[in-house]
């Protein structure tokens, strides 16, 4: 038990996928306008993260690997090779799922998310998050439990983002930097806070 | 004075608008208000009648902090002089230390200056005395041995990037002084950390006494052996409780004496510029997660854990950010609310970080630095739980 909380502080504080690793800033610096939208896009990255990641260590586990297809007899086929097709589309039929639901419940959370929302599908964050998982060989709950960690990470990078953006429009950016710019400064500053935890060996 | 008020009034109309200097407004507004109560008043209400403005606030901050600057200049003296085994008086001390330390300051208030006015002067908004507490803050957070070059970048990056493309004081997000100091802490570590960059000597050429090490407290605990007490590690090292009290210690220009610093939070406290909320609850969060850690603290545990909370208040940083960096109106949480939780988790992310965290011994710049970038958050829950607690009653 220790193990996975451990695993899930390290990939929420201390290997923050946004801030240490950059993953996932298209929609990160897109929807972090408004606190109420970058709290529905957390939440279903978040969800899509958590059944994702697992969901790809079974098709990595038991199709993919080298030698994975040995119950099917034959243990010489190395499909790992169709190993990014493969995870993208586990994540764009999990995304097409969420936009169902959030549809179906939240209209206007739908409407607000517009087309991030299918874009999500494509949020680096995510299949970085199954592309770490095969590469540092997690089992399968330390993959579920990385999934989750990471997509809470994105989700606190971007709620806290999204909260200081709304700050900003009393602030007096120069011209140059409004919008984008100053996005990039502030995640690279927020980037800087965020250090305070690398170094915490778990 | 009256003399110089007539001479501001004759050339004021050569700044306004259409004068010859025009450009240079910021620049002679500056200087006149700083001088001078401005006659300025407000065109339309609320109309407001106090003498504190932002320029007596933040000039009440920089006095707040001469006593720590004091000190911690007799005390820069003091350390070379033990390091190298002199016998020298007071004012021989202070006289060095001042030396030491007066071109880091001054470097922190030409170069941040320079940056300021030019940005003024460009984006026609009013110089403000905020640099003031943040060219000085910077400074008093700085080894004594830091290159000048480092304070230059440094308070380039704070004032710059951490200030002036948010519009300049008052629009920041993290607390400029905070930003530079962890902008060079990142950039340039081997000048910043370690026991070798804390006392004013070149070890290289001085004939130092023998053992000396360097290090500072903090130090000391956090490299305290797994089960060892680190208080029995800090006293075998010659500190104690009474002498870190006083500030006699290696250490960061101003950070060391907390007796200076508690003078300091008094003057913040008895003005009301500093928020009492902020530190009480910093507190709180320090001495709560500093006992948790003495209650986890184990046969292999590492020695820092056993580390009291008293001991942790008069140790590195934690009492200079507590009352200077934490309370910054601008960057701390605005609701009353949001100050209690925003003090809280800076006191248990502090002292998290001391402990838990081998890379860095100290943790309050980070602790602040990561509750600035969430202290809006904070803010925006506490007004929405406000709302909806309204809505519930009507």
């Amino acid at each position: 038990m220790e193990h996975y909380i451990s695993l899930a502080v390290k990939s929420i504080f201390v290997e923050n996928i946004l801030l240490a690793f950059f993953l996932g800033m298209c929609s990160f610096l897109a929807v972090s306008k408004k606190v109420e939208t970058a709290f529905g896009l957390g939440f279903a990255v978040i969800f899509v993260m958590t059944i994702t990641t697992p969901a790809n260590w079974a098709l990595h586990e038991y199709l993919l690997k080298d030698g994975a297809l040995s119950w099917a007899g034959l243990p010489d086929v190395d499909l790992s090779f169709l190993g990014f097709i493969s995870y993208i589309a586990v994540i764009a039929a999990m995304v097409q799922l969420v936009e169902m639901v959030i549809d179906r419940f939240s209209p206007a959370l739908y409407t607000a998310l517009g087309i991030f929302l299918p874009l999500i599908a494509v949020n680096c964050a995510i299949l970085g998050a199954s592309l770490f998982m095969v590469e540092r060989e997690y089992n399968f709950t330390e993959s579920a439990v990385f999934g989750f960690g990471s997509g809470v990470g994105w989700f606190l990078a971007i709620v806290a983002m999204a909260a200081i953006r709304q700050k900003l429009r009393y602030s007096n950016i120069p011209a140059g930097l409004k919008g984008l710019g100053i996005t990039m400064l502030l995640t690279g500053l927020m980037a800087m806070a965020f250090m305070s935890f690398s170094g915490i060996s778990l | 004075m009256k003399a110089l008020q007539r001479f501001f009034e004759k050339i004021a109309p050569q700044f306004e608008k259409g004068g010859r200097f025009e450009k240079f407004y910021p620049i002679f507004e500056m200087t006149d208000t700083f001088l001078f109560t401005t006659p300025e008043t407000t065109e339309r209400g609320p109309h407001i009648r106090d003498h504190l403005d932002m320029k007596r606030m933040m000039v009440m901050v920089v006095i707040a902090l001469l006593p720590a600057f004091v000190v911690g200049t007799y005390n820069v003296g003091l350390q070379a002089s033990l390091a190298k085994g002199i016998q020298a008086g007071l004012w021989e001390n202070f006289w060095s230390g001042f030396l030491t330390i007066l071109p880091i300051i001054l470097v922190s208030y030409i170069v941040g200056g320079f940056w300021e006015v030019l940005f003024a002067v460009t984006r026609k908004h009013e110089i403000n005395e905020g640099f003031l507490v943040t060219g000085i803050l910077f400074a008093l957070v700085l080894p004594p041995t830091i290159p000048l070059w480092q304070v230059a970048v440094g308070i380039t990056f704070g004032v710059v990037i951490g200030k002036e493309v948010f519009g300049g004081t008052g629009m920041n997000i993290l607390n400029p002084a905070l930003t530079a100091r962890a902008f060079i802490f990142f950039a340039f570590p081997g000048k910043i950390s370690g026991d070798r960059v804390w006392t004013a000597i070149d070890w290289a050429k001085d004939r130092l006494v023998d053992g000396y090490s360097g290090a500072t407290p903090l130090l000391v605990a956090s490299n305290a052996a797994p089960g060892q007490n680190a208080v029995d590690a800090v006293h075998a090292a010659g500190f104690s409780w009474d002498q870190m009290f006083y500030g006699l210690i290696p250490g960061s220009i101003g950070e060391t004496s907390t007796l200076a610093i508690l003078i300091g939070a008094a003057i913040l406290l008895i003005t009301g510029i500093g928020s009492w909320r902020v530190m009480l609850a910093t507190l709180i969060g320090g001495f709560g997660m500093a006992w948790i850690m003495n209650m986890a603290t184990g046969a292999g545990s590492p020695g820092i854990f056993s580390l009291p909370a008293h001991y942790h208040l008069v140790m590195g940083g934690f009492a200079f950010g507590l009352v200077f960096m934490a309370t910054d109106p601008v960057s701390a949480s605005g609701t009353n609310t949001g100050k209690w939780i925003y003090g809280i988790l800076i006191g248990v992310l502090a002292i998290l970080v001391r402990t838990v965290n081998p890379a860095y011994p100290e943790g309050m710049m980070l602790a602040i630095l990561f509750m600035n970038v969430f202290s809006p958050l904070i803010d925006y829950f506490v007004v929405r739980a406000n709302i909806r607690r309204r809505l519930s009653r009507a």
